[in-house]
């Protein structure tokens, strides 16, 4: 694991084997920064479960659990946005091609959601091509008004 | 916390009773595992009792839709009662909130199996 501290932003990074403990790694590490970053019980929740979907990704369709393969998980905290990147050593994906699960043909599929649901709770998704690999970058925002309407309640 | 499955008979309803997280690997398994068993024994009217499952991520849905559709194949039925919040916003952002039947009263979803 790596930390690196700038003025207003903080930098940790975990370099996880291809499995399924790494995927509980990632999330229980990604709720705790997520609660430490402000934002509310339920987009904590979000947020854990977007980085554990995009790490199931990485091990599960990236690395395929190879052994020789890693994810690199990293978190870049500053006062109103939290980064999460997650990389895998993989062929690759193209987003472009990913079937909408909502499609009627596609609603009774038994896969096909993981990269919807991380569109749905994250504010921003991007992704990187990394050759070997793919980078998943997830955003968010803390609601800065919210929290100052809680503080102005108390 | 891992995920526990326990079934009951009632009117002739199998009651499965889930608890913990429904996610990749084990909690999936045992799923998978439990309806498949109850399917093998002739079972066709099964509730799925979510009332104590915490969480659940894309793959305890992929397993949800799983179950539903090979009971269904098989000339059964398929329901889900108990849903908490997390599980209900799950389902309604994936649109198998459609999918499902899905109760929230034990005694009005045994009466509504098909007799």
């Amino acid at each position: 694991m790596g930390k690196r501290q700038a003025m207003n932003s903080t930098r940790v990074s975990y370099t996880l084997e291809s499995s399924l403990e790494s995927v509980n790694r990632a999330e229980q590490a990604a709720y705790d920064i997520a609660m430490k970053s402000g934002f509310d019980e339920e987009e904590v929740g979000r947020i854990s479960m977007a980085v554990r979907e995009a790490t199931v990704n990485a091990v599960l369709h990236g690395n395929q659990y190879d052994p020789q393969k890693r994810v690199t998980v990293s978190f870049e905290t500053s006062p109103d946005t939290l980064a999460v990147s997650v990389r895998d050593e993989g062929k690759g994906l193209n987003p472009g091609i990913i079937p909408d699960p909502l499609a009627p043909e596609n609603l009774l599929k038994e896969s096909g959601r993981g990269i919807f649901l991380i569109r749905a709770f994250m504010d921003e998704v991007r992704f990187r091509n990394m050759e070997p690999g793919t980078e998943i970058t997830l955003i968010k925002h803390v609601r800065g008004v919210d929290r100052d309407n809680k503080e102005d309640s108390k | 916390m891992t995920m526990k499955a326990s079934t009951r008979q009632v009117d002739g309803v199998t009651i499965v009773d889930l608890s913990g997280r429904i996610t990749l690997g084990e909690g999936s398994v045992i799923l998978r595992d439990t309806v498949r068993e109850v399917v093998g024994q002739g079972n066709k009217k099964i509730l799925l009792n979510l009332g104590d499952v915490t969480y659940i991520d894309s793959s305890g849905i992929g397993e949800l839709v799983s179950a539903f559709t090979s009971v269904r194949n098989q000339g059964g039925e398929l329901k889900l009662l108990n849903l908490t919040k997390k599980v209900h916003d799950l389902l309604q952002i994936t649109k198998l909130y459609t999918v499902f039947d899905i109760r929230d009263d034990e005694a009005g979803a045994i009466k509504s199996f098909t007799k």
